[in-house]
């Protein structure tokens, strides 16, 4: 089983990042093998729609858990289209929060916040 | 004569002052295009309105004829795909409309289809035709409703006054594209003063001809005045910050209709803006 996080710097200790779609990396840890695999996010720095094609690598990561402090409603049609199960994580490091998760600690994340493209002035 | 005004936020007179110019030119045309938020017919209520949808085009997907190969994922600037499951996924309200997926999936998979985005209506209000950009909730963009808004109004020899969208994004731009005079609207406070410069820049990029009207004015040192001062910009007016006309816009009145004190204020704004255009137009043709 693969689990993606969004983290703010290549370690297992690295904090969980706030932003799905403008985090810098993705750690992706595979519970079989034990190793983890942090990729770029080519989304951080796009103009629109960031959360989709984040989302959209996760899932060609194959992870099956994504854990994330907050998830965008498109962002989240697509993870769920691929029938990734979201898990909300907590203040402590990524590697805090996969035991917390393998230990079965983090709830659902049911919440999705609404994009902020329709924001208005610049 | 196309009169655009502007302002870098919302709430600092920008509808106002419009409104009222519209109001005391003789037979005017006023445009909203704070097609987010229009309030100008509010002031107007405005009779006779006819509506008009306005779409645009989007992609839709033949899935019997998708490889699945994610040109159009890769494509799209603004992340508007995804594909997830052997199945294309479409965010309408992501999409621009750009219509480059269409043209370059290899499979012919993708083909284009209506989408209502908004709509523009059109009334009267004694002597102005009003006319109102809405954009619905959650779409991208209102560039649209605007070009629209725009085409349908192009008598070059009625006064028109377009209400700008706040801010300084590409929508703006869209706005005072064919403006022949900018009013640029500012408080009288330092975060006014950050808000003024934001437009300024944008209308010197457009090499529009400017003027500032200082709104909410108190007795007090003025930042934008200042900033107006620095930069050698001319100031068409001062809206003293009173009372009575705080009255009259909360209860959604037109001033001008209202009170002669401001009939008068406005109609020599109004003066002022058309003294400047035609100085303008007079200096562009000696170049
Ligand atoms: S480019 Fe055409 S064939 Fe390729 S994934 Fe997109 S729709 Fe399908
Ligand atoms: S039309 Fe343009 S913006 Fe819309 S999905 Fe296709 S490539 Fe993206």
């Amino acid at each position: 089983m693969k689990i993606a996080i969004p983290v703010d710097e290549k370690s297992l200790q690295s904090n969980v990042c706030v932003s799905f779609g403008r985090t810098p990396y993705f750690l992706i840890y595979d519970t079989d093998t034990k190793k983890s695999v942090f990729v770029d996010n080519g989304a951080a720095v796009s103009t629109g729609g960031a959360g989709i094609k984040a989302a959209q690598m996760i899932v060609d990561s194959k992870a099956s858990i994504l854990l994330t402090p907050r998830l965008g409603e498109n962002a989240a049609e697509v993870i769920k289209a691929a029938e990734i199960k979201i898990y909300k994580t907590t203040t402590a490091a990524a590697q805090d929060n996969i035991e917390a998760f393998i230990a079965g600690k983090l709830p659902l994340l049911n919440e999705f916040h609404a994009g902020f493209h329709g924001q208005r002035g610049n | 004569m196309r009169i655009a005004v502007l302002s870098g936020k919302g709430g600092t007179g920008k509808t106002l002052i419009s409104v009222n110019l519209a109001a005391v030119a003789k037979t005017s045309i006023y445009i909203d295009c704070d097609v987010e938020e229009p309030n100008g017919h509010l002031f107007f209520k405005p009779g006779n309105i006819q509506e008009e949808e306005v779409s645009v085009l989007i992609p839709k997907v033949d899935e019997k004829l998708c490889s699945g190969c994610r040109k159009c994922v890769d494509f799209c600037k603004f992340n508007a795909l995804a594909y997830i499951k052997d199945k294309l996924i479409i965010f309408e309200e992501v999409c621009h409309s750009c219509g480059g997926c269409i043209m370059l999936c290899p499979k012919k998979a993708l083909t284009e289809k209506e989408k209502v985005i908004g709509k523009v209506q059109k009334g009267t209000s004694d002597n102005v035709t009003v006319n109102t950009g809405i954009l619905n909730t959650g779409e991208a963009s209102g560039i649209h409703i605007i070009k629209k808004l725009l085409n349908n109004n192009t008598e070059i020899d009625k006064q028109t006054f377009i209400d700008c969208p706040p801010g300084s994004a590409c929508i703006v731009m869209e706005s005072i594209k064919d403006a022949d005079y900018c009013v640029l609207a500012a408080e009288p406070t330092m975060f006014g003063v950050h808000n003024l410069n934001m437009v300024y820049e944008l209308v010197r990029l457009f090499k529009k001809p400017l003027g500032v009207v200082l709104n909410k004015c108190l007795e007090e040192e003025n930042p934008a005045e200042k900033f107006c001062f620095e930069k050698n910009i001319k100031v068409l007016s001062r809206i003293p910050f009173d009372n009575e006309l705080g009255i009259l816009n909360s209860n959604a009145e037109i001033a001008v209709r209202k009170s002669e004190k401001y009939r008068a204020m406005f109609s020599s704004l109004l003066a002022t803006v058309i003294k400047e255009v035609h100085h303008e137009t007079a200096s562009d043709s000696q170049r």
